[in-house]
């Protein structure tokens, strides 16, 4: 019984074998027999070791990426792309593929694979997303994700794998807090920290609306949560009351109860960073509820979008928004505007297609550096090297502004801008046309 | 007699539980609503908007938990794509209003207008209802109960996904309507004019259903077959025409509804059917499963709860962000309901049917 197990075995590690040898570049017969003696747990090992010559020794802590001639070098975007709040996360894919494009589509010979996994902006489908990502050991490098809450709930898996993200979109502060743990080791971001978003926002109404009593509505994310909490302790220090903290439940529709609450405390100004789902339903119907017919209302970069006027209606002219601040970018802006236009025609769907394109020049920049290639053109790559090189990051010159990368993973020039929306058309959005731009920059 | 010593212990201790659980809701609700009333936080005016709110919503909830209970009373069954047919006539009403809206009609003749949407919307459910009880249910007619609640949920994922695939994942919204803006002055009180037309409009549909099943011969058969199939189809009534005519009825009810939601909402996406589809299932529950009158009222209760509830019964009692409860709300107020009257609030006496 033994026996026949064991020749069973090791059929199936030659059997295994040779598929290998077949697949890569002709090795000579001779060393198959030396590794089918192998333990049957070593079949990977061995394979590696098969290309010619002066093999490559994979020292890396974590681990290395084999990329035959003739592979394509892997790298994976994973973000919301679907549902109300798909425009987020198609935008920054968007960056991602013109990134690529710029490069020609190559790296050192290979061509570039870009896939996709959709996280559809909660922890689950984060936690989802990244497992399915762990198991391709054929992924370089991640974009990713785009709403904080897919990070939180993928992100250990994603370290753990030995993989490294950068994330165009994920503002919520505590994911490059300097405490933030082991498990954020392969988390980087090009995104700004809400830390500045909610402080912008809280000076322009202060400081510019002049107003004193504030509400805030959040939509229980991580995002939402986070950005409201930064965005009320800034403007209680700048001497202003915040009279009413409310939230929904994600999938909540009937905006008008929680509003009546939130009137009743009497706000002059209501701000709700939250994402399209419940930003279309809260400034459809807020003005619908006595008392708030004439707020000031205002939400962040989760709602600069298009679909915010789709979902939202005429009640978005003269809704203000926070958003990068597209004027301070010191690259080339409108260049990627113009490829943009080219390749998707239209305007931008939301507002880190710069930052996407930036992260995944940075991840390219460090493959470049520690990517060792063999004169056949197999390419490996340490892991931790990459994600070394990285965090190395120093002055790379990006569109969004000279990106340096902190040790806790912000890579981002955070430069806020208050936006006003003054056309709830949908077809007239186009925050980067020079004469007529909808949303309008405003402040600072 | 041990076993029966220890077995009177647990039941003393579950009912124990239960009661407990019962005087610490009743409880929270009557300090809560005591020390809010007492805080006047809210004006008059403002509790007044509330209730109209869930009167609204409630309403929405009420046609579309008839669907539910018009099929379990006859069937037995819970048709768990119920949801997507009422997304389906969102869909089929915002292509009509669209439409109308584009050339001008709907500013004109602003109520022949939303009765066109509402007509169109109703079409498209009826049709996609009948076509799922052709090929998802009538085969499985004599199998055991739990294998059509399956190919419920299957129809459910299928009809999603199928929209998916034709109007893409992305929101529709849809077209304002002047005739809708606005407020009614109700002695003094404003309300908002697509809130009432909405709630009217529903009352309308749901007389209209309760005329038919009372008073129509189909409405009678319908009554026969959920009494006793058998007996029913041995008095030359065809069973297999009054399933049809059930399901387009729950139907219809459940288009005019998505019309009517989206009204109010102003959008749509292939997966609005989703949890307005649990809520009205969770009425149909409350109010008494198989009884139509039950799901109306059920529907109600729901929605002036879920308006109401949080500002009324948590705002005073410490407990921070109360809106995010609202669904813990609804259900517990299910579980209240059930376990003082196990039957729903109108239910059937259950004896009735084995």
């Amino acid at each position: 019984m033994n026996k026949r197990l064991f020749a069973l075995l090791s059929v199936l590690v030659l059997a295994s074998l040779m598929l290998a040898a077949c697949g890569g570049a002709a090795a000579p017969a001779a060393t198959e027999a030396p590794a089918a003696t192998e333990a049957p747990a070593a079949t990977e090992a061995p394979a590696a070791t098969e290309a010619p010559a002066p093999a490559f020794e994979c020292t890396d802590a974590i681990g290395c990426v084999t990329i035959a001639p003739d592979e394509p070098v892997h790298i994976a975007y994973w973000g919301v792309l679907s549902g109300a709040d798909g425009s987020l996360g198609e935008d920054s894919k968007r960056g991602v593929e013109l990134a690529i494009d710029d490069m020609g589509g190559k790296f050192q010979g290979h061509d570039i694979l870009l896939t996709t996994e959709d996280a559809g902006c909660t922890p689950e489908g984060g936690a989802t997303a990244a497992t399915k990502l762990a198991t391709d050991t054929s992924i370089v490098g991640l974009i990713g994700s785009s709403c904080s809450d897919e990070t939180v709930g993928g992100i250990a898996t994603i370290t753990n794998a030995g993989l490294t993200t950068i994330s165009p979109s994920n503002t919520r502060p505590v994911l490059t807090d300097p405490n933030r743990g082991p498990d954020y080791a392969g988390y980087l971001r090009t995104a700004h920290s809400d830390a500045f978003q909610g402080k912008a926002v809280a000076e322009f109404a202060f400081n510019s609306l002049k107003v004193t009593k504030a509400a805030t509505l959040h939509d229980g994310s991580t995002y939402a949560q986070a950005l409201q909490q930064v965005f009320v302790d800034e403007f209680i220090k700048l001497g202003g009351t915040i009279v009413a903290q409310e939230a929904v439940a994600k999938d909540a529709t009937d905006m008008k109860p929680v509003l009546t609450t939130i009137a009743a405390a009497g706000p002059e100004f209501l701000y709700y960073p939250v994402f399209v789902a419940v930003g279309g339903y809260v400034t459809a119907q807020v003005r619908d509820v006595a008392g708030l017919e004439n707020v000031y209302i205002a939400g962040s970069d989760g709602i600069f979008t298009a679909d915010l006027l789709k979902a939202g209606g005429a009640n978005t002219k003269g809704m203000y928004l926070s958003s990068p601040d597209f004027s301070a970018f010191t690259g080339d802006y409108a260049g990627l505007i113009a490829k943009h236009t080219a390749k998707y025609g239209g305007s931008t769907l939301s507002t880190f297609h710069a930052h996407a394109y930036d992260a995944t020049n940075l991840m390219f920049a460090a493959l470049e550096k520690v990517a060792v290639v063999e004169a056949d053109g197999t390419i490996y790559v340490g892991r931790q090297a990459l994600r070394d090189a990285i965090y190395a990051t120093k002055d790379f010159s990006g569109v969004t502004g000279n990106l340096s990368c902190s040790p806790s993973g912000d890579c981002g020039a955070p430069v806020i801008a208050m936006y006003e929306i003054v056309n709830s058309d949908p077809a007239s959005w186009n925050p980067a046309d020079v004469a007529n731009p909808n949303p309008k920059k405003i402040w600072p | 007699m041990r076993t029966s010593f220890g077995e009177r212990l647990l039941d003393l201790a579950v009912s124990g539980f239960l009661w407990g659980f019962r005087i610490l809701i009743v409880l929270i609700v009557v300090i809560g609503t005591f020390l809010t009333l007492r805080a006047g936080k809210y004006t008059g005016e403002q509790w007044i908007d509330f209730i109209v709110f869930g009167i609204s919503q409630g309403s929405i909830y009420a046609l579309i938990a008839l669907g539910y209970t018009m099929v379990y009373g006859i069937l037995r069954m819970i048709n768990f794509a119920h949801g997507e047919i009422f997304m389906s006539g969102a869909f089929g009403g915002y292509f009509i209003a669209t439409w109308l809206t584009g050339i001008g009609f709907m500013d004109k003749y602003p109520t022949l207008g939303l009765i066109a949407a509402m007509l169109f919307g109703m079409l498209v459910s009826t049709l996609i209802a009948v076509l799922v009880e052709r090929i998802a249910y009538r085969p499985l007619r004599g199998a055991p109960r739990l294998v059509p609640l399956i190919s419920a949920i299957g129809a459910s994922f299928f009809l999603q996904y199928t929209f998916r695939g034709f109007f893409g994942p992305g929101v529709y919204a849809y077209p304002t309507m002047k005739a809708l803006d606005g407020e009614w002055m109700f002695f003094g009180v404003g309300v908002l004019k697509v809130q009432i037309i909405v709630a009217a409009a529903a009352f309308v549909m749901m007389a209209i259903l309760y005329f038919i099943v009372m008073f129509t011969k189909t409405g009678k058969a319908m009554r026969a077959v959920s009494e006793d199939k058998d007996v029913a189809a041995l008095m030359g009534i065809d069973v297999n025409r009054i399933i049809v005519s059930t399901f387009a009825l729950g139907a219809a009810m459940a288009g005019a509804a998505g019309v009517l939601y989206a009204l109010i909402y102003r959008q749509v996406n292939f997966f609005t059917g989703f949890t307005p589809g649990i809520k009205a299932f969770t009425a149909a529950v409350l109010g008494g499963i198989g009884n139509i009158p039950g799901a109306m009222v059920g529907g109600l209760v729901l929605g002036i709860v879920e308006s109401v509830g949080p500002a009324l019964f948590l705002d005073s009692v410490g407990i921070p962000r109360p809106y995010q409860l609202k669904d813990a709300i609804a259900y517990i107020m299910l579980v209240m309901i059930l376990l003082f009257r196990p039957s729903g609030i109108l239910g059937e006496r259950i004896s009735k049917k084995a």
